[in-house]
């Protein structure tokens, strides 16, 4: 990460968001969140603001692929990294990600709020579980290394930092299952 | 949120330096909850020093045969490494109860050691606290204190250390490496004469023994055989993502039906990650039965002093603690699972 030229007084610094491929050259007050630097200052607004706390997925965005709250992350600190918003996941030409036509096909939404931390959160957890990380319901951590079979259990707790307030958690896990079987 | 200012230096020691010149200067790694709680008043430092870049991010095997995490390293990728989940499976399984995946992946091990208590007075700017604001009072005895302490609290303060990972870190007997101005140290997590944490007194505001400018670099786990047969037990309001109602971490080494190692923990109990050196002390030798399991907790928890609304975590930390080392006197050496290992 390049060292930023400020002195301890500047409140405020010049930087370069990385946002979808895009370089956004910005001076943000050192307050600025991710999440307010996307929806205030680029126009991204498919980023949600739900509680603001790190409670509730809403935010949820990729920084160089992983998936974190948008909302505790000051907007200085992810300078310079790949950041990957709702957005960003769709095909150049429109094509759907197939996390998004699933929750489509599913009807894994009501108000819809809460949808875009669900689907950038989830894109990250397949790859999590691909990459053979455990979760709190793995029944064992030393016996497979390989990925991870997604059932419902597993699909449930690594998403628990999503939460919907409509309750459209049974389409959602349905639309996370459907694509978590196509994905080798 | 006060303004604030934002460095980036070059290694530890200008850190170091600057935060250890700056009254108002606080080292940011992963900032879940230091961002929260400049967002909430609790916290308004005037100077922000990203130790992100400073900090060692690699899992390392030491010469005594343990590990040594750099304190850079994210909790994520703590729990997901082959060797901590075989031979500390305790620690991952409490990293992984821990937050949540987004969480996860910011948060540090360093960050996490000192993230703050969330109890509810503390995190309420309108309220007394005599942590936030020493000498203001605790409305928490006669208030909310339903997820307090029952063991190691004060008439000034009785809230709870939030980490899941520092409990495994304690039964591990885990070192922290320090860096400071005057120079390298290491400090265990808990130890018989004092550690890292300190425990309230009338001194709520001072959690470690940490110095201002002290920078945690590392934390080192010892070899520890027992360690491979632990687990992790959290309960909590939700299925997931909440914070501990109690906790334990086990470790357990069963020869000839006798306990010859153990190692407890207990969390969400106390302002500190709680050793359970007497229940150790009692079950050393012992057969390995559930009555021995619940004479060692009875002994642990003896000094407890539960408030009117907490005192069911007496019941509850005995029960889990005899269940878990029930368990882990079946399941044996060899890293096998707990049954139930994610509830």
């Amino acid at each position: 990460m390049l060292a930023l030229v400020t002195t301890a007084d500047d409140t405020s610094s010049e930087l370069t968001l990385m946002v979808n491929g895009t370089a956004h050259r910005l001076r943000l007050d050192h307050r600025t969140t991710l999440l307010d630097a996307l929806r205030e200052h680029l126009g991204l607004t498919g980023t949600k603001k739900g509680c603001d706390h790190g409670q509730c997925g809403a935010c949820t965005v990729l920084v160089d692929g992983r998936r974190v709250n948008s909302c505790l992350l000051l907007a200085v600190m992810a300078r310079e990294a790949g950041i990957t918003t709702i957005e960003g996941l769709a095909a150049p030409d429109g094509e759907l990600h197939p996390l998004q036509a699933a929750f489509v096909e599913h009807d894994a939404l009501q108000c819809g709020y809460c949808t875009p931390g669900q689907i950038c959160s989830a894109t990250a957890m397949l790859g999590e579980a691909a990459a053979g990380w455990p979760s709190a319901v793995s029944a064992s951590l030393t016996g497979e290394t390989g990925p991870v079979t997604l059932d419902a259990a597993e699909i449930r707790e690594r998403m628990s930092g999503n939460l919907c307030r409509c309750g459209a958690y049974v389409n959602i896990l349905a639309a996370i299952t459907d694509v978590a079987r196509e994905v080798p | 949120m006060r303004p604030f200012g934002y460095l980036t230096p070059r290694d530890p020691a200008a850190a170091i330096a600057a935060v250890t010149g700056r009254p108002g200067a606080t080292f940011v790694a992963g900032g879940t909850n230091l961002v929260d709680l400049m967002k909430l008043g609790v916290a308004a430092p005037d100077l922000l020093v990203d130790v992100t870049g400073l900090l060692p991010d690699q899992i390392e095997p030491t010469a005594a045969g343990g590990l040594r995490i750099g304190a850079g390293v994210r909790n994520s990728d703590l729990a997901a490494d082959p060797r901590v989940r075989a031979a500390y499976p305790v620690l991952a399984r409490a990293v992984l109860a821990g937050a949540s995946g987004q969480l996860r992946n910011m948060a540090t091990v360093g960050g996490n050691l000192l993230q703050r208590t969330r109890c509810l007075y503390f995190q309420d700017v309108t309220k007394p606290c005599n942590k936030r604001d020493p000498g203001s009072g605790c409305p928490a005895r006669a208030g909310d204190h339903r997820n307090l302490a029952i063991l190691g609290g004060s008439p000034h303060c009785v809230a709870t250390h939030p980490s899941d990972m520092a409990v495994a870190l304690a039964a591990l007997d885990a070192v922290v490496h320090v860096e400071g101005s005057a120079g390298p140290r290491a400090v265990p997590i808990t130890g018989p004469l004092g550690g890292l944490y300190r425990l309230p007194g009338d001194e709520p505001d001072r959690e470690t023994t940490l110095e201002r400018g002290d920078l945690i670099t590392a934390v080192e786990l010892p070899p520890l055989g027992c360690a491979r047969n632990s687990a992790y037990r959290k309960v909590r309001d939700r299925a997931s993502y909440a914070f501990a109602v109690v906790s334990v971490a086990a470790a357990l080494d069963v020869a000839d039906d006798k306990v010859r190692d153990v190692r407890l923990a207990i969390g969400a109990v106390a302002p500190v990650p709680w050793r359970a050196r007497t229940a150790e002390r009692v079950l050393a030798g012992r057969p390995a039965t559930a009555q021995w399991f619940g004479r060692a907790a009875d002994a642990e928890l003896a000094a407890a002093a539960p408030l009117p609304d907490n005192a069911f975590k007496l019941t509850l930390a005995r029960n889990v603690i005899v269940r878990m080392l029930c368990e882990l006197a079946r399941t044996g050496p060899a890293g096998a699972a707990p049954a139930g290992a994610g509830s």
